[in-house]
């Protein structure tokens, strides 16, 4: 047995170990008959199952996808793919254990080849494997993920990460994926190391039996040699002794080694993401996400739902500031009935600011909810997508028209400041030109923009550096400009947690950190060994 | 009646061979290798593919068997077809690897 070494992109830091659950061959052992008449007939049977299985798949789609399932359709209906299957089984052997060897030299012979495109039919011959099997054996639907197990697949859709068991442990790795994910968002707050875009993970006859996962360098060993696991468990003791000593440090303010005082912020993407978490582990939240509002199908919210969800989260805060970030749909956070469908370019159309400016009415609603809830708390509000002064202008107009109109009707509100998000590099070039109340980095958007490379695209993802000196050049040209003002800056995007990146962050004069509840920790130990 | 016809057939018919040049972008793949059999299959005749004028034949009806050849772009492809549609059969499929099997 070798070690497998695989790099792909770090999606969510931390290290694991465990055994490895394969996704996509979630498939049950099975109680053979023994009888080499009823095996044949019960590969026929799963075989014929399988095709017409893809010939529904294919009903659904077009174009290449189609021509892709038509293929393996060929594949399956051809009796020489299967003829040797045949042969063992009537030889004795139990039909999945013939279909899956018969199955593995096929797929070996395709990996071999010198032709790149040979070489990547290797999943469709997999898929075909696996199709069959699971009509042959039934799929196990149930034992899905055991808890701290490594999940390795092409990909993983949130209600399954959801479905399972992070507490004890274990990571995902997988061959496709984005670090932009809903997934690896969900991985992320919930401290779950994950590693994608590994490329194909193929297996001849069975999937590995451990993994050791590195979340922070983005790689991963399968079936490790006993030195390679030892040093691993070695650095995984030291890492989390260091966690534990973060975890004990974090409801302490963070300081640099120098003695330089930093606020660390949390960002939340709901309420529920305050559940359980004693406020003293912050200075203050940074960022919330108000999209969870309006997702779903409950339609737009009203007024009065906004205004109890901002005053729990202000509640929450015991009197520290709360950012609250308006809407911030369109891009990649489409919502039914408001964004705008079939845009070319998503991430240059209609979206954030823009977006609410063209639908007043949704706009106005949230700025009365937010300028009630401001009564009870340091409340701030934050524009997302700003791009130009009079963007900022013109929700300033908006805010102070509703805010007027409440006073009018005696309703108690209180008007709070008007920040903008600092993610288009023109705003970050300009800044001090936005008469804003504060500035917030929205580095995961300032990146893209800057470098011109998305986050989930692999071929470019090197591109996609918020340690870029351009990116950095913007970051501290965005806190310049707040000093030079007076107000407040702070950065709430991925790269605040990124503990590589915090001294280049400090030093282009950052000293307000923004980052989800599980960071928190990590990021304040890093701060402390941080100098001056 | 139609079996008895049709080995007679192969007997008394004389193979027919040619060649072509695979110039469709990545070779005989997937989707090439599935309209190659659809076509062999709507022909009697026995179809038979090769990388070398002599040989070693694959059955051009089986997908499976074809894309155990892996023709490459570039590649020359040997046909040798036998039976009563022969001549038709092999007019088809040198067609359509001479379209590029309509991936140009």
């Amino acid at each position: 047995m070798t070690e497998i070494h695989l790099t792909g992109r770090a999606a969510s830091p931390g290290l694991a170990i465990g055994p490895v659950t394969v996704l996509t061959v979630a498939v049950e052992s099975r109680r053979t008959t023994g009888d080499p008449a009823q095996e044949t007939a019960a590969l026929k049977v799963a075989i014929e199952g399988a095709a017409a299985e893809l010939a529904e798949l294919i009903e659904a789609e077009q174009g290449e996808a189609a021509d892709i399932l038509e293929f393996q359709v060929a594949m399956l209906e051809d009796d020489a793919l299967a003829e040797g299957a045949f042969d063992a089984i009537s030889a004795g052997t139990p039909a999945d254990h013939a279909w899956r060897s018969v199955l593995n030299a096929e797929i070996a012979g395709y990996r071999s080849a010198e032709d790149e495109y040979f070489r990547a039919r290797v999943a469709d011959l997999v898929d075909i494997r696996d199709r069959v099997l699971v009509c042959l054996n039934g799929a196990d639907k149930s034992a899905a993920i055991i808890g701290g197990s490594i999940v390795a697949g092409d990909d993983i859709s949130p209600s399954t990460f959801l479905a399972a068991n992070w507490r004890r442990g274990g990571a995902i790795v997988l061959a496709a994926g984005s670090s932009s994910s809903h997934v690896a968002m969900l991985a992320r707050a919930r401290g779950t190391p994950m590693v994608v875009g590994l490329g194909p993970l193929c297996w001849d006859d069975r999937p590995p039996a451990l993994a050791l996962v590195d979340g922070d360098a983005g790689t991963v060993i399968f079936d490790p040699e006993p030195e390679t696991q030892r040093l691993f468990e070695h650095r995984m003791r030291a890492v989390n002794a260091a966690l534990a000593i973060a975890d004990a440090g974090r409801t302490k303010p963070a300081f640099t080694a120098g003695g330089r005082r930093i606020a660390v912020l949390l960002n939340i993407a709901a309420p529920q993401d305050l559940a359980g978490l004693d406020p003293a582990i912050c200075d203050g939240v940074g960022l919330v996400r108000t999209e969870f509002l309006f997702g779903a199908s409950q339609g737009l919210p009203d007024e009065e739902t906004q205004y109890a969800v901002y005053r729990r989260i202000l509640d929450w805060a015991e009197g520290r500031p709360v950012t609250i970030r308006t809407l911030d749909a369109g891009g990649d956070k489409p919502i039914p009935g408001l964004t705008i469908d079939g845009e070319s370019n998503p991430f240059l159309g209609l979206r954030g600011i823009r977006l609410s400016l063209s639908r007043p009415e949704v706009f106005r609603m949230q700025l009365r909810a937010l300028a009630r809830a401001a009564v009870h708390g340091m409340l701030k509000v934050m524009l997302p997508m700003v791009a130009i002064p009079s963007e900022l202008d013109s929700a300033r107009e908006l805010l102070d028209d509703e805010i007027a109109a409440l006073r009018a009707k005696g309703i108690a509100c209180a008007r709070p400041p008007l920040g903008i998000m600092v993610e288009v590099p023109a705003a970050a070039l300009c800044a001090e030109d936005f008469d804003a109340g504060f500035y917030s980095i929205g580095s995961n958007d300032l990146t893209q923009y800057t470098m011109a490379a998305a986050r989930d695209i692999g071929a470019i993802a090197d591109l996609n550096d918020t340690g870029n000196p351009a990116v950095l050049a913007l970051i501290a040209r965005t806190v310049e400009a707040a000093r030079a003002r007076g107000v407040e800056v702070s950065l709430c995007g991925d790269a605040a947690a990124d503990t590589r990146l915090t001294k280049a962050l400090l030093a282009a004069g950052l000293t307000t950190l923004s980052v989800s509840p599980v960071a928190v920790a990590r990021l304040k130990a890093t701060i402390a060994t941080v100098s001056p | 009646m139609h079996d008895v016809n049709a080995s007679r057939a192969s007997k008394t018919f004389m193979p027919l061979t040619a060649s072509a040049v695979l110039v469709n972008p990545v070779g005989l793949h997937a989707r090439p290798s599935v309209k190659l059999t659809q076509c062999a299959k709507s022909f009697a005749a026995k179809i038979e593919i090769a990388l070398a004028p002599d040989g070693p034949w694959t059955d051009a009806k089986s997908p499976v068997k074809v894309m155990r050849v892996k023709a490459p772009q570039g590649a020359m492809l040997y046909f040798r077809v036998a039976g009563p549609d022969g001549d038709a059969a092999l007019a088809a499929v040198l067609a359509l690897v001479h379209d590029g099997f309509g991936e140009g």
